[in-house]
């Protein structure tokens, strides 16, 4: 292969990859139609980082594997709120108590109801299509 | 005493980086099936620990080959040794900082590789100092670069832009809209481990080449399509982790469209497998050639893996399971951890003068034999620990408690297959770290 068409195809492959990365970041998501997020909501994201909860947990199936996905945990039948912010005040046999105090929990719940509104994770409804492909959640 | 050796130091710390990432991910998989397991370094911090080093012995293994084989086999001696050393130390440096922010209970807290944000800044500098050097050299040499000088360039240059943009969560246009957060996170984590990739197969490449003696291999057009085609998998195939994600749907179908290409690649290892299964006899007994026979075998492996799971259908069962861990595994043991074994046993044959004795070899054969078959085993737990949770979650509408105390059986068979799996790698990598240190001790 010469050299040329080597520069070449490395130069349109990067530069559709910078447009595409472009669309990417800038694609419709649901939350832009619905709330944004809260100040409270921006200090609990922070908290959740902070104390590594994905080291455990998963949003929308991404993250670690030892504890439930949280995504709807606030809206999960037989959860919510108050059972979310009393677990994690004991901590469990496996989850620790990490010693938050009441406005930090407050603020970790403030960012699973966001997160809570944002869509459903695990998907339990679904149906595929012939070509592979899935229609989440429909 | 680096000074001479620069290559062979860096290598030398990335086996020891691999031996702590295995320890520490040995401690938290008992942890995982065991709770309660050794609390004062809990699986949070464990976890962390597990992955950075496991991270930081693919960076200092396939960037070590790289200084090592440019100077000594390329004919590129490098623009600057100063600033390889530089990067080194840069390097341990920041490194003991992570190990310590964990130990300290202080986090980055993504999903997948994470540390203190701040300590992104040297790594970022580190890699423009590589790169930079790297740059330098290899445009001294003739313009007509085999394949691998390509793949080596390029994996520098995806992970400055990849390592970037996986920060842009730091920007509140970002970080305040969950959904765009995990697809720019996703984007990027794919394109990262595609550059480290880059860089571990054109490593592969390189030293498949030595050993055979056959210079026209990294020059073919067929090479340079099949990295083209990596390539752009690299770029747009990433998707699969985040179908799920209520994401825009064009992003879903391009990837999934993308991403079946790799069927080319699967076709073509069967298609050499069919010309090369002699040839492969005869050479077994090299030790590095060894390992890249193995790596051939668990790409083929994980290559059908990942065509399975970024088809959405199958994808729809296994996300968020098991199977991602085994693919996950099978692609950082089986290929890279092989390749890069391959290329460590090489350049410390080259850079030291005396051999294995007769027990030594003995022991990385056998070494070789309980790696590979419990890593099998370890895969293979995995598969059926995913696969129940997919369809406990998904078909079943099992609850999360119900799957685990499921799976957990299969699990402790996992740990038990990873604690003999460390045994194996230890009986591997023992012997050349020895000869690699009284080479640095000279
Ligand atoms: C060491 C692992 C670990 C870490 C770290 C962790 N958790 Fe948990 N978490 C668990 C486990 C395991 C459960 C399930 C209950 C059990 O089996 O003990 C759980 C349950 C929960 C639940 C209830 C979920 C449900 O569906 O019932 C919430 C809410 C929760 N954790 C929030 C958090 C938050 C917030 C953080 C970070 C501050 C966090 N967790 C960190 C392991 C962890």
């Amino acid at each position: 292969m010469p050299l040329i068409a080597k520069q070449i195809y490395f130069g349109f492959l990067f530069i559709t990859f910078c447009i595409y990365s472009f669309f990417v970041y800038t694609s419709d998501t649901p939350s832009d139609a619905k709330e944004l997020m809260t100040t409270d909501a921006q200090a609990g994201k922070v908290i959740y980082q902070q104390n590594n909860c994905f080291s455990c947990h998963q949003l929308y199936g991404l993250g670690g594997y030892m504890g439930p996905d949280l995504t709807n945990v606030i809206s999960a039948p037989g959860k919510g709120e108050i059972y979310t912010k009393a677990l994690i005040m004991s901590g469990t046999q496996k989850m620790p108590n990490f010693h938050l105090n009441e406005q930090e929990i407050n603020s970790l719940i403030a960012y699973l109801k966001y997160v809570d509104k944002t869509g459903v994770s695990p998907t339990i409804k679904y149906s595929i299509n012939s070509d592979g492909s899935v229609n989440y959640n429909q | 005493m680096i000074k001479k050796n620069l290559g062979l130091a860096f290598i030398t710390l990335g086996l020891i980086a691999l031996l702590g990432g295995l320890l520490f991910g040995s401690i938290a998989a008992l942890q995982f099936v065991f709770p309660g397991t050794l609390d004062s370094l809990p699986f949070f911090k464990n976890r962390p620990l597990h992955v950075s080093l496991v991270v930081a012995w693919v960076f200092l293994s396939s960037v070590g080959g790289i200084y090592y084989y440019l100077p000594k086999f390329i004919g590129a001696p490098l623009y600057s040794e100063r600033a390889g050393r530089f990067h080194f130390y840069i390097f341990v440096l920041t490194g003991i900082l992570i190990i310590f922010s964990y130990f300290f209970g202080k986090f980055g807290g993504r999903e997948y590789w994470e540390f203190p944000p701040i300590l992104a800044i040297p790594i970022f500098i580190s890699w423009i100092i590589f790169g930079w050097n790297y740059f330098k050299t290899v445009f001294t040499t003739a313009k007509n670069w085999p394949v691998y000088q390509w793949m080596w360039g390029t994996g520098i240059f995806f992970f400055l832009f990849t390592f970037t943009e996986s920060y842009l969560w730091v920007l509140p246009y970002f970080r305040n809209n969950v959904v765009r957060e995990i697809t720019v996170q996703w984007k990027a984590n794919g394109a990262l481990v595609g550059s480290w990739n880059m860089l571990i197969y054109g490593t592969a490449i390189f030293v498949m080449e030595k050993i055979k003696g056959d210079h026209s291999m990294s020059r073919t057009k067929i090479a340079f399509l099949t990295y083209l085609l990596g390539l752009t998998n690299l770029m747009f195939g990433w998707a699969h982790h985040i179908y799920n994600v209520p994401a825009a749907q064009w992003i879903r179908y391009l990837s999934y469209i993308i991403s079946m290409t790799e069927l080319i690649l699967l076709a073509k290892i069967i298609w050499n497998w069919k010309s090369t299964l002699s040839e492969s006899k005869k050479d077994f007994h090299i030790l590095s050639y060894r390992f890249l026979v193995a790596a051939d075998i668990w790409i083929f492996i994980n290559l059908t893996l990942a065509l399975a799971i970024s088809i959405p259908a199958v994808n729809l069962f296994t996300h968020g399971t098991h199977i991602t861990v085994a693919h996950a595994m099978g692609s950082m043991i089986g290929i890279n951890t092989m390749i890069l074994l391959a290329s460590c046993f090489f350049i410390i044959n080259d850079a030291t003068d005396k051999n294995y004795t007769t027990g030594e070899e003995k022991t990385i054969k056998s070494g070789y034999w309980i790696f590979n078959i419990s890593l099998l085993v370890f895969f293979v737990c995995l598969i059926i620990a995913g696969a129940e949770k997919g369809i406990g979650i998904v078909v079943d509408k099992l609850s999360f408690a119900e799957v685990m105390a499921k799976i957990n059986p299969i699990l402790i068979v996992f740990t038990f297959s990873g604690f003999i799996m460390f045994a194996g790698i230890l009986m591997v990598v023992i012997p050349p770290l020895k000869k690699a240190f009284a080479q640095l001790r000279k």
